[in-house]
This record gives structure tokens, sequence and C-alpha cells, in this order.
């Protein structure tokens, strides 16, 4: 209040905004040069349409059978839903790389129902954003389920309501809510998929994150790169701006509850039916972990090259969960203060979706160049990206946090003139503490199995443990990718699990 | 204009919702603020708090104009419903942030401390957090910092709300002896015309977009206008 210095916490907005602007600079260069003309070739224009249409059928596939499979885990009652709704939140929590090998570990040549599946190319890439999305679609939904109140249960049983109009006047209004983000959401998840696209795309299976990596790093057609990025940015800042309308789409997950107790739905048919879908939903999920685990714990074999790439993962992950956290209380803290300091905390922490990864990346590759750095510059380049697509996430945690201590919080603060460090010391500190633990966890296993930076901007030398695993892949050296992949599948399962334990406060 | 409260002409406005106010309140005072719900009752405490500004209009506390002044530099304790405690934090720590915000106290200080924890009755529980406590007790908290404090005006919006009628007797009898030993003045919210009946002093009466100056209680009782009746459902 009133004071002539700008607060610290500004800080927080001006770094993520001069990394974005050294970003997005080589692009702006690039479109003054041409006169704002960017060449819209016909590849351009073919990977910019798969982009969309992978997306759009991904988001189908993943969002319309949630619908039913919610309201099946919402109305039968049985032994082991809480397990169920354990195991549908196991793919949300796991790094790309993880979820591509376990399905090309079932589904691939070698695997044990090899054939049946085409792994590659577009089926392929929509399985895995099914084993991503539709689990964490119907875990959404179920939530919105979960918080109707016991009473419009009650009061529906007692009308005897057919099944139609349960789903009319209870089930579907709670769902419709949550529907637009969830579609959202994913939409923007699987339009900016690069790992899934990389491993199991091809030529005719890009999408413009790959693209951009591909024209700069393989093809070296530095024009062609900025003209995807145009593309790329135009499409997600839409994107984004459309979404914007909806709230926030990122949501940190909360507990998994069952919700109250129903009456409805137990009609043979409806048990038939509800039981038949769960069990089509586990089975997209359970036997790709399942392999994956079986032959991982096989070749587990912890060799120099594994204990390597697990320190230097945890050499950015650590300092990177730990920024981003920091960053994130800043932003988190100016956003309670409403008004224009909301707006601009809510735009910075957003950056990490608007800003396609492959386009900031492209950008800080030029930024750099001159210097010629070596592994150490890529890794602070890695974790700065890995910072700002971990960013959405912890700001959620915090400000979700901050939300739970009440406007009494804020009041009890004023009036005690607690303000500054020794507010943080005493009171906000303290009281937010399991809420500063999920956002570092969660800012941990994002940037500890995170592929994608380390493809954009690794360099010669610098192996963490997923670029391991795509290495291992990549040599056919499959066996030993899965093993690596279960020790990098625990960690980042266990901070997850203990993430979303402390949501529980 | 030599009340402890004064506010002329005072106008608030937000998203639609206006409210009106010139009035005076003297020191020692033990004022209940009672009105319809949404009528704009925790409003009035909010713009005297400092958490809520007039439109326009000036407000004094004290005998200085504090339009500019944050919460905390502003003469008044304030007791919320609830959440008046940190819950992280013991019992003295809770009330010794009325001393000093940033924990450290002298050994004199301590003592303060101490001798307000015992006045209101929870000497033993020094060493007790929060979530330990019932609801009374809780507010026996808040009333100690309030006593440690030492700011003449206290602000309390619906602060026994929550609990019994024979524990809300209590309590209000506890704000009784407290108001007069450090001749504080009050201004309590309830929704319950019954409690201002029994907390004698002065009745405001907030409703129709207008606060209205304080009236002793049994005036107030005897010769209701129409909007006050119909509040009252006489």
């Amino acid at each position: 209040m009133n004071n002539r210095i700008p607060s610290p916490l500004w800080l927080a907005p001006l770094v993520v905004a001069t990394a974005a602007a050294l970003g997005l600079m080589p692009l702006i260069f690039f479109a003054l040069k041409q006169g704002g003309a960017i060449s819209l070739d016909a590849r351009v224009l073919h990977v910019a349409r798969f982009t969309l249409w992978q997306a759009g059928l991904s988001t189908l596939l993943s969002v319309f059978p949630a619908i039913p499979l919610a309201r099946a885990l919402a109305r039968q009652q049985f032994r082991g839903r809480m397990i169920l709704l354990s195991l549908f939140a196991v793919p949300m929590s796991l790094p790309a790389v993880v979820a591509v090998l376990a399905v090309v570990s079932l589904y691939g040549v070698s695997g044990l129902l090899g054939g049946w599946f085409p792994v590659y190319g577009l089926p392929g890439i929509l399985l895995v954003h099914a084993f991503f999305n539709l689990p964490l679609a119907a875990i959404m939904l179920h939530r919105a389920l979960a918080a109707v109140p016991t009473e419009n249960y009650r009061l529906a049983a007692q009308l005897d309501l057919t099944d139609t109009s349960m789903f009319r006047h209870v089930d579907w209004p709670a769902m419709r809510t949550a529907l637009p983000r969830i579609i959202a959401l994913v939409f923007l998840l699987c339009a900016a998929s690069f790992v899934t696209v990389l491993t199991l795309g091809g030529p005719a299976a890009t999408t413009l994150e790959v693209a951009i990596y591909q024209s700069l790093r393989t093809d070296f057609d530095i024009g062609r790169a900025l003209s995807l990025s145009a593309v790329q940015v135009v499409l997600s800042l839409g994107l984004v701006l459309l979404l914007g309308k909806l709230a926030s789409p990122v949501e940190v997950s909360q507990r998994l509850r069952l919700g109250a107790e129903r009456f409805d739905g137990q009609r043979l048919t409806q048990r038939v039916l509800d039981v038949v879908l769960l069990l089509l939903a586990a089975l997209l999920v359970l036997p790709p972990l399942a392999s994956l685990a079986l032959t991982g714990l096989s070749k587990l074999a912890v060799t120099a090259d594994l204990g390597q790439a697990f320190a230097t993962s945890l050499a950015i992950a650590v300092p990177s969960a730990l920024a981003t956290t920091a960053l994130a209380w800043c932003l988190a803290v100016l956003q309670r203060r409403g008004g224009l300091s909301a707006r601009i905390a809510i735009a910075t922490s957003f950056a990490g979706l608007v800003l396609p990864p492959a386009v900031m990346a492209t950008g800080w590759y030029f930024a750099v160049q001159p210097l010629q750095g070596g592994v150490l510059l890529a890794a602070l380049l890695i974790t700065s990206l890995n910072i700002l697509m971990g960013l959405p996430f912890a700001v959620s945690a915090l400000s979700s946090g901050l939300a739970s201590l009440g406007e009494t919080h804020d009041k009890l603060c004023q009036l005690l003139g607690l303000s500054g460090l020794d507010r943080l010391r005493i009171a906000d500190g303290p009281a937010l503490r399991p809420f500063v633990l999920q956002a570092l966890l969660l800012a941990f296993a994002l940037s500890f199995g995170d592929l994608t930076a380390v493809t954009l901007l690794g360099a010669q030398g610098l192996v963490t443990l997923p670029s391991l695993i795509a290495d291992q892949m990549g040599h056919f050296q499959s066996r030993q990718a899965e093993g690596t992949a279960l020790v990098l599948a625990a960690l980042c399962l266990a901070a997850s699990w203990a993430a979303q334990r402390l949501g529980q406060h | 204009m030599s009340g402890m409260i004064d506010i002329q002409n005072g106008h608030y406005e937000r998203e639609g919702f206006e409210l009106r106010m010139s009035f005076s309140v003297p020191r020692g005072a033990m004022v209940s603020v009672i009105g319809p719900s949404g009528a704009g009752k925790s409003t009035l405490l909010n713009i005297i708090a400092g958490f809520d500004q007039l439109k326009s209009g000036s407000i004094d506390l004290n005998g200085k104009d504090v339009s500019a002044a944050p919460p905390a530099a502003r003469p008044v304790s304030f007791v919320f419903q609830d959440n008046n405690s940190f819950a992280h934090l013991s019992v003295r720590d809770n009330v010794a942030l009325g001393i000093a915000p940033s924990l450290r106290l002298s050994a004199a200080n301590d003592a303060v401390v101490m001798a307000a924890i015992s006045r209101v009755g929870l000497g033993d529980l020094a060493d007790r957090k929060p979530g330990a406590l019932s609801g009374g007790e809780l507010q026996r908290v808040a009333l100690a910092r309030v006593l440690v404090r030492q700011r003449p005006i206290l602000l309390l919006d619906e602060p026994f709300a929550a609990l019994g009628p024979g524990l809300r007797k209590d309590m209000m009898r506890l704000l009784q002896e407290l108001q007069a030993e450090q001749n504080l003045t009050v201004l309590m919210v309830t929704h319950q015309p019954d409690d201002a009946r029994a907390m004698g002093g002065d009745i405001m009466f907030v409703g129709d977009g207008q606060v209205r100056a304080p009236v002793a209680a049994a005036a107030f009782f005897k010769n209701p206008d129409q909007a006050i009746a119909t509040y009252l459902g006489n």
C-alpha cells in the first residue's frame, strides 16, 4: 500500500517478459524484413492442418467416451473404485516419453501384442493422446459429478427419475460447466504435443512444434522454421484467447473423491453397460503400463550411463523447481491483488502455454549462438524453458492455496501491520507450506520428465534420463529403455502422488 | 466534531451498491449495529477499519483525518466472525502479534501478553494451537489481542454469531467488562436485535442505503419508524 518503490514481486513478470522477448526476437526481425509477409507454402499449410486435425481427433476420442465413463464411475458402487480412480490418475503424471515407450512396448513390433495395432503414424499418436487424456477427462468430469450435493440424488431417487431425465437434470448440468474447460485443455495439450509426435509420427504425421524443430536441426531451413513459428504463435495465441473466456484451463490435481452415494443406475442393463465401459477404459490404461513394468523390471540394470543421466536430470530439475516456485509465488501474490496486477500476473503465468516451446527454443538458439556456449549454457536454457512450461501449474497450486486462506487472512495481516518479509515469515509462509511443496513437486516432476526442452536445446554430451530413454529407443535398445523408463516413471509418480496428497489440505 | 468516530457526508459506492452516512460516535460508547442482511453493516465496519474506502466525505478517528491511512495505522482493532487467528501459531504468538508484528518481544511485553491471555480466561491454553480450541475460546484469543493492542476503537462483525445462547451471554459480559476497563469505543454488528437490547448502550440502524446516527437502545425499540418496524417484525 502506497509504497513508492515498486514491489520486488514485479521482478517475476519482468524476467518472464524478457525471456519471451528473447524468444520472439528473431521472429519479429524476420517478419519486419519480409515486410510482414510470411511465406505459407504447401508444406507449412499441410503441417498446420495436420496439427489441428490430430488435436481435434484426439480431443474427440478422449472427451466423448469420458462422459459416460465418468458417470459409470460415479454411480456404480464396487470394491476397488478408488483403485480404478487412482489408476486413471497415473497417465497424467507420466512423462510423455514413458507413455510412448509403454505403448510401443505392448503394441510395437517386438511387443506382446505386436502387429495388433499400427503404433506409428496417426493411429499411434491418437492412441497415446487418448492414453493420456481420456483418463484425465474422466477424472475431471467425475470431479464435477462428485461436487453435486447429495440432496439432488436423494430428490431424484424420490421422484423416481428415468435414466434419461436423470442425465438431463442432474448429471449433464454438472458436467456441462466443466466440459468447455476440459475440451480446451485437452485440445491445447494435443496441439502442442511434441514428444509423442516426434517419436511416433513420420514425414506425413508432423505437427508444427515438431516441424519447427526439424527444419532447424535436420533441414537447416531457417526461413521455414520461422514461418512455421509464426503460424504456431498465431494459432496458440488464438487458442488461448479463446480459452481466456473459459477461465483458467489449468487446474492442479486435487484429491480424488468418490462423491455422494447414488441410487440410480442399478438396473441390470445399466450395470452391465457401465461395467463394460469401465473395463474398456482400464484396458486402455493398464496393459501398456503392465507391459512396461514387467519388461522394465527384468531389464533394470544400474549402469554408469543411467547414474550420469540421473544426476544430470537432478541438476536441471532441482534448480528449475526452485526457480519456478519462486516466480510462481510472486505471480500468485500479484494475482491476488486484483485489477491490473492480476491481469499482468495471469498473462505472465500463461506465457508457457501461449508461447510454444519450439518457438522459444528457436529464438533463444539464435540469441545465444554468438556465445558458442557448451553443455552448461544448454543446461541453463533447458532449465529456463522448463521454468516457463511449469509456471502455469505452479501458479495454479499457489493461488488455490492463497485463495484457501480466505479474506480474513488478508484483513488480519493488514490490520496487524504484517507486511513484506514479516508477513512471509509469520503469516503466509507457514500457512502455505503444503501448497509451496506442492508447487515444488509439480515443477520438479515436470522438469525431471521433460524431453521437449532437452531435445530442442540439448547439446552434445548432455544426457538426461528422458533423453537417455529416447536415445536407447532410437538405437533399438528398447529393452534397456524400458528399464530406464521405469526409474523415471517411479520418481515422477512419487512426486505427483506426494503433490496430490499435499493438495488434500 | 469531537467524537471518537466522525464521518461527515460519507458516500460509499461499489458495483451499484450505495451507502450514505453522517454520524458521530462519542468516546466510550457501546454501539450495536443492526439492519437487514446485505444492507451494508459489514461495509460500514470495513470503511472505518480502512478495508474499504469512501468515495467522498470525511472520516476522522480519534480526532484525526484517516482517509488516507492504511488499516494498521488506524486506531482500530477488529474482531471477525471467525478466522481471527493464524492456525499455525500458538495462542501466545497470535496475541503477541498485536504488540509486535515481527514476534520479537521484550520480557515486559511478554508479561503483558500473558496477562491479557489470563484476563480472557485462557491462562492454561497459551501454548495451544487454534485447532485445539472451541469457538468461544477462539473469540477469547481475539479479545486478548484487542487488549494488548490498546487501540481506542473496537469493531466486531457478528463476533458471537456462531456460539450457543449461553456462551454468547458470557462473551458479551466479557466484552462489556473489557470495554469498561479500557474505555473502548465499540461498534458491534449483530443480526440478533435481542443481543443489541441486552448490550444496552446505543443502536445504529443500517438500511435503505443509509447509516443512521446512533440512538439510545431504549428509545430505539420504543418508537421504531416504518423501516425499523419492518425489520424487527412488529
